[in-house]
């Protein structure tokens, strides 16, 4: 269907794929082990402190949000991308790379003005989440609903 | 010792879940926020079966903290206010549980770009 010569969407795709510069898997998985366990087990240190005062649920939100918070304010000084460049998956998955999702672009097209530039380009990565997260937990509840379970 | 073992299996799981989508970036070359969103549903999906609640029973922010503990949370709070009010708790549940994250991740962001000046991307 398609000739050679021509650059489709997926031979481009396997272009890109081969001139990447090849890193090591067994040293990206190492890294994205000990940041990713790292950032939780600072979370883990939030859930202890905050379980002072708070109960075990509102603790735990809080921990997330501390850390959010924390990785927004490192976004901010450029930090949290340079971890990233190392730790791969360790730093995308946790939270934290949810909250540098959200303030990466947001910080990035602030020339573009507050309302185009930050409003819309902020929510780039948090949209999807927030669109698929709220979707799926809406559908697993009413299969709930209507399975009975609840 | 038990406050010590807390923070073991926290860095553990949590270190796991991040090695696991590591392995999947490695094979797949998925964007960051490809890799981000089949976590969330995962996550969710997990919760849907009681399972996921199971993991952060046992290994706290490590099963919390990944954003597949974000798609838990929704599904948690959206099963819960299911239960207590019915199909309008089913709408509502997911995002209230999960309103102080996204708050604070919005206005953070709002507040670091007009404080901060965009860095050009370090090579």
């Amino acid at each position: 269907m398609q000739t050679e010569h021509k650059i489709t969407k997926q031979n481009y795709k396997d272009y890109v794929f081969n001139k990447m510069p090849k890193s090591s898997h067994w040293k990206n998985m190492f890294w994205a082990f000990i940041v990713g366990g790292t950032i939780c087990a600072i979370g883990q240190g939030f859930i202890e402190l905050y379980s002072i005062w708070f109960s075990d649920q509102d603790a735990s939100i809080l921990a997330s949000s501390t850390l959010v918070l924390i990785a927004a304010i490192m976004t901010g000084f450029g930090v949290y991308d340079q971890i990233g460049r190392f730790a791969g998956a360790g730093s995308t998955i946790p939270i934290t790379g949810f909250s540098n999702a959200v303030v990466s672009p947001a910080l990035e097209f602030r020339t573009e003005g507050y309302i185009y530039g930050v409003g819309a380009k902020m929510f780039l990565v948090a949209g999807p989440v927030i669109v698929n997260g709220v979707t799926i937990s809406v559908i697993v509840a009413l299969i709930c609903m209507v399975l009975g379970v609840l | 010792m038990e406050t010590l073992s807390v923070f073991v299996k926290a860095f553990l799981v949590g270190g796991a879940i991040c090695t696991l989508g590591q392995i999947i970036i490695n094979f797949t070359h998925l964007t960051n926020g490809k890799i981000l969103v089949i976590f969330l549903i995962a996550g969710a999906i997990l919760e849907g079966f009681g399972v996921y609640s199971k993991l952060i029973d046992f290994a706290g922010a490590g099963a919390s903290v990944p954003i597949s503990g974000f798609g838990s949370a929704l599904v948690k709070g959206a099963l819960k206010a299911a239960k207590e009010k019915g199909i309008y708790g089913a709408f509502t549940g997911g995002l209230a549980a999960c309103a102080t994250g996204i708050s604070i991740a919005i206005v953070s962001g709002y507040l670091v770009s007009v404080l901060f000046r965009p860095r050009t991307k370090a090579k």
